[in-house]
């Protein structure tokens, strides 16, 4: 077995035969032309067949990636419009060189001038300006373009692809791409990414042609490359292959889908995240909103108070890229087990009961402005509701809503854009929070359950504490007439709740959560489709009335 | 001649489609379009010209044109796309 090390380009196991992608000869025959201006006419006309054959190629990439992954094949045609490009190759030809040499020259210098900027996106662009040029040069001279030659599905190898050659690939017959060059940024990467292709780049010249045929698996995650692997390789990695291919096959079946009950109610699933990183997973599993935007990243990352302007531009990065979604951002949750040094909080006996989260925000008044002010300057941007955390009392929520419209008088006097309605809502995972949840109600937009704490608290057992795993339990009916008990006085008064802790995607739970009439639950994009799944085998016409007088049942 | 300072709000600065539609617009209008970045001078007309300039989001340009209108022409193209 060898092993090969390159560097991501899209996530995913392949297994099967290498087989190294063929081209032509590439060499540029160079002439001396008489009659210039036919052969200005002969470049021209090909440079006409190269842009009528991308026009093509861009609807083929429609349909096969869709309109932001075929955008490229625009803008090569565009970049076949280039003054500089079309004027540098007329003149070339006006002084005597043959058209190929001609295009292959000019190309020379504009892709060295991208490979010299100091962007990694323009860089990548070098490889464009060669791909247009083979085109043309291709048409001009009657070559064809080169092709994989297997009649069954390969992993496919080359020094590099160009983003014509990666969307002429017959699919059903790609397993995977590797390159012993390239980049992750280049347009191969991205196009294989959008195809959920994987692929492996910057392998080096350590993937010789000499492995040409034999039995490869790729890891796209890990950039691994192994050829002729061992037993024990190909058993392990056919797991994680299995395990993706299951994933694939539930994401292909339920993306899009409702969260639709079979007898037609609707449940809102979102996503829990921790950073701006994380709304790729949110987009790839098809979340439908985050539910929990855990804001202490930005807390504990630096030795710090993130600044105002930090906050804004993550949140206003979520915002957008969920495009309109609901994006839910919890206020700082420091304190208990999620400590930041510069915060120079007193040491604590009982931290989980100490001055944490919603405490220090009315206790520090001004760290909880400046996480506030970047909270409504980013509800410009997209649908962000804000939510608090370790809610006790009512007393509490009023304090913080004078504090947002105080807040918002200081925006409005700057002139600072704001969204106008910015739903409020409480985290409710306290048992105080529990009992007057009918009054608390009254003051939100939402409610979420933070079943971890609130299972905690309810219970009196420290989840992390030792020994104590049997007296933590998470289904504990306590546990679950609190949820209901909460889901009751949320739909009295007209809002509506979510599950935002771990139980949320306990699919044990699910259809007493539907029964009770949770209205949303957010959990981590892995859960997402699994649960939808879930979701869409319930009739909760069936065993709604079984299971709600089981709960409330007086005899265990 | 007009000259007018723009400010890149699109996150990705002027890719090659943005460079694309811009240099097309410029074409078009005809005016005799410049843009500038550090000192650096692109013919607006000039996809691969206008890319070299490496404008980022949040970079200020220079823009020129011969006549007011055609400046405010090009503007709008601007503000429609990066």
């Amino acid at each position: 077995m060898v092993v090969l090390q390159g560097k991501s380009a899209s996530k995913g196991v392949a297994i099967g035969k290498l087989c190294f992608y063929k081209r032509g000869s590439g060499e540029i025959v160079r002439t001396q032309v008489e009659d210039t201006g036919a052969e200005i006419v002969r470049f021209e006309s090909a440079r006409m067949t190269a842009i009528d054959q991308l026009k093509g190629l861009y609807e083929k990439a429609v349909e096969e990636v869709g309109e932001e992954g075929a955008m490229l094949f625009e803008a090569h045609q565009m970049m076949l419009d280039d003054l500089d490009f079309v004027e540098g190759i007329t003149d070339l030809i006006s002084d005597g060189l043959n058209a190929e040499a001609a295009v292959s020259d000019v190309s020379d210098q504009l892709a060295e001038m991208f490979a010299s900027m100091d962007d990694a996106y323009m860089q990548a662009r070098s490889a464009d300006v060669k791909d247009i040029a083979q085109r043309v040069i291709n048409i001009l001279s009657g070559a064809s373009g080169g092709g994989m030659d297997s009649d069954e599905p390969v992993i496919l190898a080359s020094d590099d692809f160009s983003p014509s050659e990666t969307v002429q690939l017959d699919k059903s017959k790609l397993l995977g791409l590797l390159t012993t060059g390239g980049s992750d940024q280049a347009h191969t990467a991205i196009l294989a990414r959008t195809m959920g292709i994987p692929s492996v780049c910057q392998l080096g010249e350590e993937l010789s042609e000499s492995f040409d045929g034999k039995d490869i698996i790729i890891n796209g995650q890990t950039g691994e490359v192994f050829i002729a692997p061992d037993e024990e390789t190909t058993e392990r990695l056919t797991a994680i292959y299995k395990k993706e291919q299951m994933e694939k096959k539930l994401l292909e079946e339920l993306r899009g889908k409702p969260n639709q009950t079979i007898d037609g109610k609707n449940v809102m699933v979102y996503c829990n995240i921790g950073s701006p990183d994380d709304v790729d997973a949110v987009l790839a599993s098809d979340g439908g909103g985050v539910g929990l935007f855990r804001s202490e990243f930005l807390y504990l990352a630096g030795d710090d108070y993130p600044t105002e302007e930090e906050q804004y531009q993550a949140y206003k990065t979520v915002a957008e890229r969920m495009g309109g979604k609901r994006v839910i951002i919890r206020t700082l949750d420091i304190g208990a087990d999620k400590q930041a040094d510069y915060f120079k909080l007193d040491h604590e006996e009982n931290p989980a009961m100490g001055l944490r989260a919603i405490r220090i925000c009315l206790t520090r008044e001004e760290v909880f402005r400046t996480q506030l002010r970047a909270l409504y300057r980013a509800s410009a941007h997209g649908k962000i509701a804000i939510m608090f955390p370790m809610i006790t009392s009512v007393w509490e929520v009023r304090e913080i809503k004078r504090i947002c419209e105080s807040v918002k008088a200081e925006l409005r006097e700057e002139e600072i854009p704001f969204a106008d309605t910015v739903e409020l809502g409480i985290m409710v995972e306290t048992p105080a929070a529990v009992m007057v949840s009918d009054r608390l109600a009254k003051e939100v937009d939402f409610f979420s359950i933070g079943t971890n704490d609130l299972t905690q608290y309810l219970l009196a057992v420290d989840r992390q504490g030792k020994g104590l795993g049997k007296f933590f339990d998470a289904h504990h009916p306590a546990v679950l007439r609190a949820i209901k008990m909460a889901a009751d006085n949320a739909h009295k008064a007209g809002i509506w709740i979510g599950i935002c802790g771990e139980l949320g995607a306990d699919v044990e739970l699910t259809e007493l959560f539907m029964a009770i009439g949770i209205d949303e639950l957010s959990v981590s994009p892995a859960s997402v489709l699994p649960l939808r799944s879930v979701i869409r085998s319930i009739d909760t016409t069936k065993n709604k009335e079984a299971l709600l007088s089981k709960l409330m049942a007086e005899d265990e | 001649m007009a000259t007018t300072t723009y400010v890149i709000t699109d996150p990705e600065g002027i890719h090659a489609r943005p460079a694309g539609i811009i240099t097309k617009a410029a074409k078009e209008i005809n005016g005799g379009i410049t843009i500038e970045k550090n000192g650096k001078v692109a013919d607006a007309r000039k996809m691969f010209a206008v890319m070299g300039l490496g404008v980022k989001n949040g970079d200020t340009i220079t823009v020129s044109a011969d006549t007011d209108e055609n400046l405010e022409k090009f503007l709008d193209v601007l503000r429609a796309n990066v």
